[in-house]
């Protein structure tokens, strides 16, 4: 295949004729009422529901009539804020307050029946043994549709409502950010992440997946051969196990993680399933999925199954001008053009698609698109883009598998303790 | 003058990880999968109960340096249970037991919050505390307690948590498009607490929930445990197998609401039990028998007796009589990560009155064990049944019960469909929910936040 990127439109019949690349997938980023910060003021937004089970299901229903692979589900430990990383900013004018987004997955569960679910949880602050019995639950009541978003947090404020430990403040300037003591405090807390996924798959595998016996003629319930002492020892904290949650039916819930360089490439590339991305142009996709790559050979992972997806935030409309009408007059609202870390996108479902078949073209394997306004934008992705991918056999006609996993095209993890040399030995 | 007539209040406990669940019996499902949970909760909703509890551990148990396998062991984590069991079910309360220690105020405080958010008003938090270092080896904090240090972090951890709870007032959130006012104080949510467990502040990050705080539960039984409940719990999970034992209790614990200066409805007292129904009262009492032989096996009997005697018995015969020599008295080397053994009465008197018992009656060990070890239970046919619980409840020995099933999921369904409309027929229990929240069903008022309380009274 060439690597220039994808012409539009004229080229659509023969990619479909021809041999399509590899299926593409897709993700949908919710928070709030959408990722603009105007994005409640919306005609069709609902933003004194947004604390209700009924808002969240009717979004997730939604994206699963799009046949997307997952939603994720923002979250932290602290009220919204323009200066994140200062903290509160007294701001009345945009959506604050929100609720836990591992309890907003597991409400919606039971509501839906193929698409992921991936909640975002903090590792920096919380435990790792509740996090991973909590998303073995999750596993279990959506039946193998279950993830996590791991995130790390160098907030003072949310630091402050732990009371636990101290972190250096945040810099305020690029050179502070680029200083030795930042970059060091940041590797620290990536670290900290590695070892806290470590030993969340570590506990999902520390009962074998038949461990159960119910052996009423010796009267053991478990074979306790079957479970497993973790025993993890890390620099942060040490966990003993096992779980006290049997493994769940993925085996190992989908992990994932965000990041916007070299040290988060590395935790991307050792420690989970799917990492997200925020390239500006393809150039920049092949260049971040390289060092990825890079990362993953190196971490011996290269024979995994790895997605590398792109993020970005997105205005759709059936035509381009009203698209980016429609940011303007948010930014209007808002006082502010949106800033963003991912790239923004303004334009059709078509001019999306190209885009979307272009990054593909330069290494990215998926996409999580962030809707700017809920459920606007979304209903575009689900309505519009879909279709046009569809259309260019780049998308699915129909949910494949029952879990995320096999969404996904990823196996089910083998067990690390079952047939272990000891076992093995007797 | 006749007192009025009480209602009921009745709950149901998914049946977990003790010898009361028959995990043997071929209609025994599973403990983890959600379909489980699913029936449990929609045939208490279906009887009208009030509310589903689900117990908690955070290190699977071990006796004699191994992990205990004659019980069930494994169970999901009860935040996420609860809260897809809120998109299966309309009005039943979701109550959850979460520990004290091995969490932050924080975290806690905002999954509850959000459950109560998320069930539109039906969450339930049963504290409990522990202190071991053998949980503790599972989290961060690592260590332990002292031990007399656990309700003095569980009473700070529940008054912060409260703080969080109360820093909306329930009114901030404007969400007007047209002015662009999402929120009319930009100071919802602040708090600060400082004490000698917790020194945290800020601001809350979850609004203020339908119940304003979930239903705050309280199990044990020790004088600072019933302290501390009068103090601050809306009902209390006890333990008492008899009716003068739970009258004794109902009026200890509602007699230390006054020096608290609450009321006598503003605490509810509700005791676990099992049950066994029969056609009649012979057959009831032969399945009771059955169910207990099944509970009671005669490796489960040693495993107890080790328990209390804090040693190795495995050379005892569990049909022969109990061992003369005492138990070891300090460190639980025996049995971990049991409540039974964190919490026990002084073992050389607990052993000098079941020996005593046992030559009396002439029991065995398993006969003892099977004797001491059930909680209290109804047995009879679901006309006995009823008067027996309604009883209870009308001469103040608990304010209703929380029922433990020994077999999941089906457990539960006789009693829905024979016992309680027995007692509906004769108007001590709800036939239709009366109101929507968890709080509305217990009969316990919304709490209104400190600051508005202030405001009003200023």
């Amino acid at each position: 295949m060439p690597s220039s990127p994808i012409s539009p439109a004229a080229d659509d019949a023969a990619d479909v004729e021809g041999s399509p690349a590899a299926p593409l997938h897709l993700a949908v980023a919710l928070d709030g009422a959408g990722w603009h910060p105007a994005a409640w003021r919306e005609p069709r937004a609902r933003p004194a529901e947004l604390l209700t089970a009924r808002y969240w299901s009717d979004l997730v229903a939604e994206a699963e009539r799009g046949l997307l692979d997952f939603v994720t589900i923002e979250d932290s430990l602290s009220l919204q804020s323009t200066q994140p990383l200062q903290g509160p900013d007294d701001r009345t004018d945009q959506v604050r307050g929100r609720l836990d987004a591992v309890l907003i997955a597991a409400r919606i569960a039971p509501l839906s029946r193929r698409i992921g679910l991936v909640p975002t949880a903090i590792a920096t602050h919380t435990e790792p043994f509740h996090l991973s019995k909590a998303i073995a639950t999750l596993d279990y009541v959506s039946g193998g549709r279950a993830g996590i978003r791991v995130q790390i947090s160098g907030r003072p404020d949310e630091t402050a409502h732990f009371g636990r430990r101290e972190f250096p403040p945040l810099p305020t300037d690029a050179a502070g950010f680029a200083s030795p003591e930042f970059q060091q405090a940041i590797t620290a807390r990536f670290d900290e992440a590695a070892d806290y996924v470590e030993v969340l798959r570590r506990l999902w595998d520390s009962w074998e997946d038949d461990a159960e016996i119910r052996d009423t003629a010796t009267g053991r319930f478990v074979d306790r051969k079957k479970l497993h002492y973790i025993d993890f020892q890390g620099e942060y904290f040490s966990v003993k196990g096992p779980s006290i949650t049997p493994r769940p039916p993925q085996g190992q819930p989908l992990v994932t993680a965000l990041g916007h360089m070299t040290v988060p490439y590395q935790l991307i590339a050792r420690a989970t399933d799917v990492g997200y991305v925020t390239p500006r142009d393809a150039a920049h996709a092949r260049e971040i999925t390289a060092e990825i790559r890079a990362e993953q050979a190196a971490a011996g992972r290269a024979g995994e199954t790895l997605h590398v997806f792109g993020d970005l935030v997105v205005f759709l409309d059936d035509d381009a001008a009203a698209a980016a009408d429609r940011k303007d007059r948010l930014d209007q609202l808002a006082g502010a053009e949106l800033q963003s870390d991912a790239r923004i996108f303004t334009g059709t479902a078509a001019q999306l698609a190209d885009l979307l078949l272009e990054l593909q073209q330069a290494g990215l394997t998926g996409f999580r698109l962030r809707p700017g306004a809920l459920p606007d934008d979304l209903e575009q992705i689900t309505r519009r883009l879909v279709p046009e991918l569809q259309r260019r056999g780049a998308f699915r006609l129909g949910y494949e598998a029952d879990t995320l996993r096999g969404l996904l095209g990823l196996p089910r993890p083998a067990n690390r303790y079952a047939n272990s040399p000891v076992a093995a030995a007797i | 003058m006749s007192k009025p007539v009480k209602q009921i209040h009745l709950a149901a406990h998914f049946p977990g990880v003790n010898n009361t669940t028959v995990w043997s019996d071929p209609r025994s499902g599973s403990h983890i999968e959600f379909e489980s949970f699913v029936h449990l909760a929609q045939t208490a909703e279906r009887a009208k109960f009030d509310f589903l509890f689900l117990a908690e551990g955070l290190r699977l148990r071990e006796q004699g340096g191994e992990i205990y396998d004659l019980d069930v062991v494994g169970r999901p984590d009860t935040f996420t249970v609860l809260a897809a069991l809120a998109a299966v079910t309309d009005r039943l309360g979701l109550t959850g037991t979460i520990n004290s220690t091995f969490n932050e105020p924080y975290e806690v405080a905002r999954q509850f919050a959000s459950l109560d958010h998320l069930s539109a008003g039906r969450a339930a938090w049963n504290v409990v505390t522990s202190w071991d270092a053998f949980t503790g080896e599972n989290f961060r904090r690592g260590g332990f307690l002292e031990q007399q240090q656990r309700y003095s972090r569980a009473k700070q951890f529940l008054d912060t948590a409260w703080e969080l709870f109360d820093s909306w007032r329930g009114d901030e959130i404007a969400a007007d498009k047209d002015s662009g006012v999402f929120l009319t104080d930009p100071l919802a949510g602040s708090f600060r607490h400082q004490d000698d467990h917790f020194d945290i502040g800020g601001q809350f990050n979850v609004p203020r929930s339908p119940q304003g705080r979930p239903v705050i539960f309280q199990a044990g039984d020790s004088e600072e445990g019933r302290e501390f409940a009068a103090s601050t719990a809306d009902a209390i999970f006890s333990r008492h197998s008899t009716l003068d034992a739970g009258k004794a209790f109902y009026t200890d614990v509602k007699g230390r609401l006054a020096r608290y200066g609450r009321g006598h409805d503003q605490l509810l007292i509700l005791p676990a039990a099992t049950f066994v129904l029969g056609d009649t009262e012979a057959e009831a009492a032969e399945l009771a028998h059955e169910v207990r032989l099944q509970q009671f096996s005669g490796q489960t009997a040693i495993k107890l007796l080790e328990q209390v005697w804090n040693r190795d018995l495995s050379a005892y015969d569990p049909d022969g009589p109990l061992p003369e020599i005492d138990p070891l008295i300090g460190e639980h080397t025996i049995a971990k990560g049991r409540a039974s053994v964190r919490n026990g009465r002084d073992p050389i008197e607990l052993a000098n009155e079941w020996r005593a018992r046992a030559e009396a009656e002439k029991l065995s060990i398993r006969e003892l064990i099977a004797a001491v070890g059930g909680r209290q239970s109804f047995i009879g046919t679901p006309a006995t049944v009823a008067e027996t619980i309604n009883q209870f409840v009308q001469e103040d020995a608990s304010d209703g019960f929380i029922l433990v099933p020994h077999i999941t999921p089906s457990g539960l369904d006789e009693f829905a469909d024979t016992v309680v409309p027995l007692l509906q027929e004769r108007g001590v229990f709800r036939t239709e929910y009366e109101g929507e929240t968890l709080r509305d069903h217990l009969g316990l008022g919304t709490p209104t936040p400190a600051a508005a309380a202030e405001a009003v009274a200023s």
